[in-house]
């Protein structure tokens, strides 16, 4: 079973004034195929670096521990070759990329990852029943990747591409922030169709409990200051709902 | 590392990277009180061979571009026209082709030139007639030799044309455009700089927008050791509405320059310009000046211009200096930007967590930052062959380490 596996990681950032600073401070998380894993902590805690640091973004700096894929060390890759190995990140904040089309961006995705390209008639038609699955409008596809979205047409925008790419593990970064109930509704049931068609692992990355509503972890991981402070079952997300993050803050 | 290097050349700003001026508003900028006041002349002799010390040409390769200034007898560059059967096509002297009632000469390359010309050539597009194909003015310099041309482009009454300039082969060659559009008419001119890469152009478009009429003027820089082109756009009515368009890729040691200056005196006229170029190499030289005049009686007018560089190494340089000019505030709108940056590591990196390559993420990036407007010029066959170019060129220079994400 394919299983992402990250040890003792830490990672720091640059910061403006030259210095840097360590955000993660030792992570230790093992995920398996099929298994959603919700990490939930509150801001500056380091979840989002965590989604970067997996993806590989310059940005960050690892300076301990590891990560591998399947035993294969994900940080020797490239951003692109994680994403060919099977790596995906859900971002919270999707870049506009001007000029280039959605159905452009897709189909060239879709050609990296599977290394060549996807067959033509049953590509339009898994894209527009992903499209479609998502209630995204099909003039959607000719519009310029992120470009003038609203934040709802942006987070089912990244989940499209996680229907249509497959990945073996995806990393939701905050997919529910900034989403009304319905939209939430949409995402998760996009993400739980992932889950009952190709079974990739999934970490959940998120500040709020109600997602957990729609999309239900097996495993339930609280962040504060950098490392995985507690961990637990879905049980955990239910005393999160009902005493916040209060008493991690102040053990902190 | 590089860093996102987006610089912004805003009012409010310090003096931005890759910009050898920031936004400069009238005074200070053009020595004249105006814009108005450059002399425009049919004599050689009211315009001196420049030093380089002059405002206007103060960024150009003066040495390149010396043989355009001089006053002596030129050849006539080879000029071929096709198109639909509706479209009049005449040559003749200067004066057997009615040019210069809406072209006036502008600087000392585009008064030789006139003064040189001794072939025009005028193409005609009836009143109310809709061409259902584009019409093809196919201009070729020979190496070694110095040419001058003028084509005036007429298009009637509610006509609706696209022409298309293209310039090729090697020399030096001054151009003069002139296009009069008729009222109510819509006309598209694109012009296309894929020049050997010794050629030097120095052009002068001139464009009268008819009462009510629409035009679109786009110019495509690719070619050429040097190409200086000025457009300038004035109104003969109200309710006119002219786009000025331009992309430009400046490689190693190359110069290219867009001038335009749109002059507003009619009410309720539109103006729109958009300019974005791409250098690379040592010495690459984008030059971009974006001057626009709002007179007094020009109430109800609305114009914006953008500029957007992006430089894809080190070692280039992108002058970009629009120029703003409001003699009345009754106004619909008007503004400016301009912007000179690097690859936006951003986008780099989320389409490489797509799985997509460096190269060709940065491939899919510069295509998308050129599409909006090549796509415009309306010709497929023609948009396409330009992207072919683009790619070539971008491909042709290691862009490795112009962006962090290959570090790591």
């Amino acid at each position: 079973m394919p299983t992402l596996e990250i040890r003792d990681l830490h990672v720091t950032v640059d910061e403006a004034d030259g210095g840097t600073k360590e955000i993660l401070r030792g992570v230790d998380l093992t995920i398996g195929s099929g298994e959603v894993h919700a990490v939930m902590g509150p801001n500056g805690s380091g979840k989002s670096t965590l989604a970067y640091s997996i993806a590989g973004h310059p940005k960050y700096t690892v300076t301990g521990g590891s990560i591998t894929l399947d035993g294969e060390d994900v940080l020797a890759m490239s951003v692109d070759e994680r994403a060919r190995a099977g790596l995906f990140l859900a971002m919270q904040y999707p870049v506009e990329v001007p000029g280039v089309t959605v159905s452009n961006f897709l189909r060239t995705a879709k050609t990296a990852i599977d290394g060549e390209a996807p067959k033509l008639r049953t590509w339009v038609k898994d894209v527009k029943q992903a499209m479609d699955d998502l209630k995204m409008d099909p003039t959607f596809a000719e519009r310029n990747v992120n470009e003038h979205f609203s934040g709802g047409e942006k987070k089912r925008h990244e989940i499209l591409q996680m229907e249509l790419l497959k990945p073996k593990f995806a990393v939701l970064d905050e997919t529910d922030s900034g989403l009304d109930v319905d939209a939430l509704k949409i995402v998760s049931e996009g993400v739980n169709r992932s889950l009952a068609s190709t079974g990739p692992g999934v970490l959940l990355i998120t500040h709020y409990t109600r997602i957990l509503r729609y999309i239900k972890p097996q495993f339930v991981h609280v962040f504060v200051d950098g490392r995985v402070a507690e961990q637990g079952g879905p049980e955990l997300a239910d005393s999160l709902e009902e005493t916040g993050y209060d008493r991690f803050l102040t053990r902190a | 590392m590089t860093a996102v290097d987006e610089t912004t050349t805003d009012p409010a700003a310090g003096s931005p990277v890759n910009t050898a001026r920031a936004h400069s508003h009238g005074a200070g900028v053009v020595p004249d009180a105006s814009r108005a006041e450059r002399v425009t002349s049919f004599d050689v002799a009211d315009f001196a061979v420049p030093t380089g010390r002059e405002e206007e040409w103060k960024f150009s390769p003066l040495r390149e571009l010396a043989p355009l200034f001089e006053a002596a007898p030129a050849g006539s560059a080879a000029v071929e026209v096709s198109g639909p059967d509706a479209v009049v096509h005449r040559t003749g002297t200067l004066q057997e082709v009615g040019a210069g009632t809406a072209f006036t000469p502008g600087d000392r390359a585009a008064v030789t030139g006139w003064a040189a010309t001794a072939q025009a050539h005028l193409v005609s597009v009836p009143a109310e007639a809709e061409l259902d194909a584009p019409v093809l003015v196919a201009v070729r310099g020979t190496a070694g030799t110095t040419t001058s041309g003028h084509l005036v482009v007429e298009a009637g009454h509610h006509a609706r044309a696209l022409v298309v300039i293209s310039h090729t082969g090697s020399g030096a060659h001054r151009g003069g455009v002139e296009v009069r559009v008729g009222d109510g008419a819509d006309l598209t001119v694109v012009t296309l700089q894929e020049w050997d890469a010794d050629a030097v152009h120095v052009g002068q478009h001139d464009v009268l927008v008819g009462r009510d009429a629409r035009v679109r003027h786009i110019a495509v820089s690719l070619g050429g050791k040097a190409v200086r082109l000025s457009t300038n756009v004035r109104y003969a009515g109200p309710g006119g509405d002219a786009q000025a368009l331009g992309v430009y890729f400046s490689d190693a040691g190359q110069h290219l320059e867009h001038r335009l200056f749109v002059d507003h005196e009619a009410t309720n006229c539109k103006s729109y310009v958009e300019y974005k170029g791409a250098l690379q190499g040592d010495g690459a030289h984008a030059v971009w000046i974006g001057d626009v005049l709002i007179r007094a009686a020009a109430e109800g007018t609305e114009t914006y211009e953008l500029n957007r560089n992006l430089v894809l190494t080190d070692g280039a340089r992108a002058d970009s200096v629009p120029n703003l000019e409001i003699e009345t505030g009754e106004i619909v709108g008007a503004g400016h930007a301009s912007a000179t940056g690097r690859f936006d590591d951003e986008q780099l990196f989320y389409l490489q967590a797509r799985g997509i390559t460096p190269d060709e993420a940065r491939r899919l990036v510069v295509r998308g930052f050129f599409a909006s407007i090549v796509e415009r010029i309306g010709v497929p066959e023609i948009s396409e062959r330009l992207m072919t170019t683009i790619e070539t060129e971008l491909a042709a220079t290691d862009l490795a380490g112009t962006s962090s994400t290959e570090e790591n």
